[in-house]
């Protein structure tokens, strides 16, 4: 069994957990729908009217170059920024216009890996991953301790619960991340480049991770990245950033036979 | 044109042009650092209603309350203690070659003792915390914003400005008192060391002595004044840790500005309560 068997199948044995927080999705429509968003930077025009929708248990990759919006895409989606004007549905609900409370039930529902993973540096790995447990789980010590365990396992992280975030490598850090993000189940993921300074192995590992999430929790993701063969394997549609727009959206081979110079000259170098 | 008429001309040609920037220069110079202070005061003020707002919903911390309690108090205890004793030593040694020179060497121990509960203590327990637990939150929150820690925090439902600002605010209001009566006894303790080593007098002599003419308000108000400090430490530390930014330079700057401001506000607010304690408590 692969760490990303084990940490699928009991979850995916319980559903989505109400004991947790995340009661699920409210409806049957898109998890994620963005409207002519557009977001600017003491003037610098960073999103200019983006457009995207995902369904649950799809995932999209977004692409772009570095600078052009894609984590502040995410950030927007979590509703760490606002927009400047714009629509952001989760799950049917307008995430511009409610309060903090509204919002911070919103973001129960949802998983964020931060490219550096930004794993709370005075709390052990163990810690870090119990702290949304903690936060919004009536989960008993014992069964928190288990399920902490249990996502760890999922990322090959069992063996490292008393470390420190310090005494962790960057990849390493970053599977934490991960197994903090799926800690209350999400019905949404938002990875922003998940893969980044991995190894391949894990690299394949977290992409079958996702891929698995999609198949058996209907996750549905939003995936920040550079690497081409990862948003290959991983989304079922891509989205290309470029000044502040969605240049074009499709599957990877529908973006590789692309006429576009810039998705052209995007995609020659792995190619 | 008359010949009246040209003068104004020839100035517009040739003084104007460089006066009119100069002037507009000088203006902007002299605007932007007011503008800056204005800017910096209403930040502050929404980051303190903001953590208001967030204080009165649950769940209320306790646990990160706990923590932060011994962070501030227990492990500032020495520190404080230390320079408590110092001042007493100091003022014990200062004040009795004075007291000697105007024949009242009688009312050495009131002299100290008053002089450490009513300023000494209080001051120097708020400038002593102001540069421990100030530069301590200062830098530690900001290392969690420019490490999205903060971010994180806020990204798992979590409000980050209960659990550390709020918590960190409530830790300096409750122990700085608690920390200046330790300053208090160090420097009472001390001041009795350095008076009967230059002329021996019993410990309970000394209290008796020094407390004669004190009533409890000589002694509440001066502590309790702490609390304010304690805010005042509190907010701008957070304050500062919260708004971090430019990685470890931006980290390094916001403990800095947090000891060198909590410490200025906190010798401008020693000013105006000393001020309204003697006109509450004559």
């Amino acid at each position: 069994m692969t760490p990303t068997d084990q940490v699928i199948a009991p979850t995916a044995a319980r559903g989505p957990n109400p004991a947790a927080g995340n009661a699920g999705p409210k409806d049957d429509g898109p998890a994620m729908v963005l409207k002519d968003i557009h977001k600017s930077f003491e003037g610098q025009v960073v999103l200019n009217g983006i457009d995207l929708t995902v369904g649950s248990g799809k995932t999209l990759a977004v692409l772009g170059r570095s600078g052009t919006g894609k984590s502040v895409l995410l950030r927007l989606i979590i509703a760490l920024q606002k927009p400047d004007s714009g629509s952001i549905q989760i799950h049917g609900q307008e995430i511009t216009s409610v309060g903090l409370e509204a919002i911070n039930e919103i973001r129960k529902t949802m998983g964020f890996l931060f490219q550096h993973a930004a794993l709370y540096d005075s709390l052990t790995v163990e810690e870090n991953v119990a702290f949304p447990l903690r936060r919004h789980s009536k989960l008993t010590a014992a069964e928190r301790a288990d399920r902490v365990k249990e996502l760890l396992t999922g990322v090959g992280m069992e063996s490292d619960l008393k470390k420190m975030p310090s005494e962790l490598s960057g990849g390493m850090q970053k599977r934490v991340g991960l197994a903090r993000a799926l800690a209350l189940e999400p019905s949404i993921l938002l990875l922003d480049e998940p893969t980044a300074g991995l190894d391949p192995i894990t690299s394949r590992e977290i992409d079958e991770l996702i891929l698995k999430l999609q198949e058996e929790r209907d996750v549905a993701s939003i995936v920040v990245t550079h690497d081409l063969h990862s948003a290959k394997t991983i989304a079922d549609r891509i989205v290309l950033l470029h000044q502040g727009n969605a240049v074009i959206e499709g599957t990877f081979e529908e973006l590789e036979r692309s006429d576009d110079e810039f998705v052209a000259e995007f995609f020659k170098r792995d190619s | 044109m008359s010949h009246d008429a040209k003068v104004p001309d020839l100035w517009a040609s040739q003084d104007a042009p460089q006066a009119a920037p100069l002037a507009g220069s000088t203006l902007a110079s002299l605007w932007r650092p007011i503008n800056e202070l204005l800017e910096w005061f209403g930040e502050i003020g929404v980051f303190v209603w903001q953590v208001m707002r967030a204080t009165v919903r649950r769940p209320f911390e306790g646990r990160e309350l706990m923590r932060q309690l011994d962070e501030v108090g227990a492990k500032s205890l020495p520190m404080v203690a230390m320079a408590g004793a110092a001042i007493g030593a100091v003022l014990a040694l200062e004040s009795r070659h004075s007291l000697i020179r105007f024949g009242a060497k009688a009312m050495l121990p009131a002299a100290i003792v008053f002089s450490i509960i009513h300023e000494t203590g209080p001051v120097v327990t708020g400038l002593v915390v102001s540069g421990r637990v100030g530069a301590g939150i200062g830098a530690e929150l900001g290392s969690m914003k420019v490490t999205e820690q903060i971010d994180a925090i806020e990204a798992s439902g979590v409000n980050p400005y209960k659990l550390l600002a709020f918590t960190r605010i409530l830790a300096c209001v409750l122990m700085l008192p608690l920390l200046t009566l330790a300053a208090d006894f160090a420097g009472v303790a001390t001041g009795w060391i350095a008076t009967t080593l230059a002329e021996p007098m019993s410990f309970q002599k000394f209290l008796h002595a020094g407390f004669a003419g004190a009533s409890f308000s000589d002694f509440l108000a001066p502590t309790f004044r702490t609390m304010v400090f304690g805010l005042i430490i509190g907010v701008i530390a957070c304050f500062q840790g919260m708004r971090s930014q430019g990685g470890t330079e931006g980290v390094g700057r916001s403990a800095t500005s947090s000891v060198v401001l909590s410490s200025l506000f906190v010798m401008l607010a020693d000013v105006i309560l000393t001020k309204l304690i003697l006109v509450f408590f004559p």
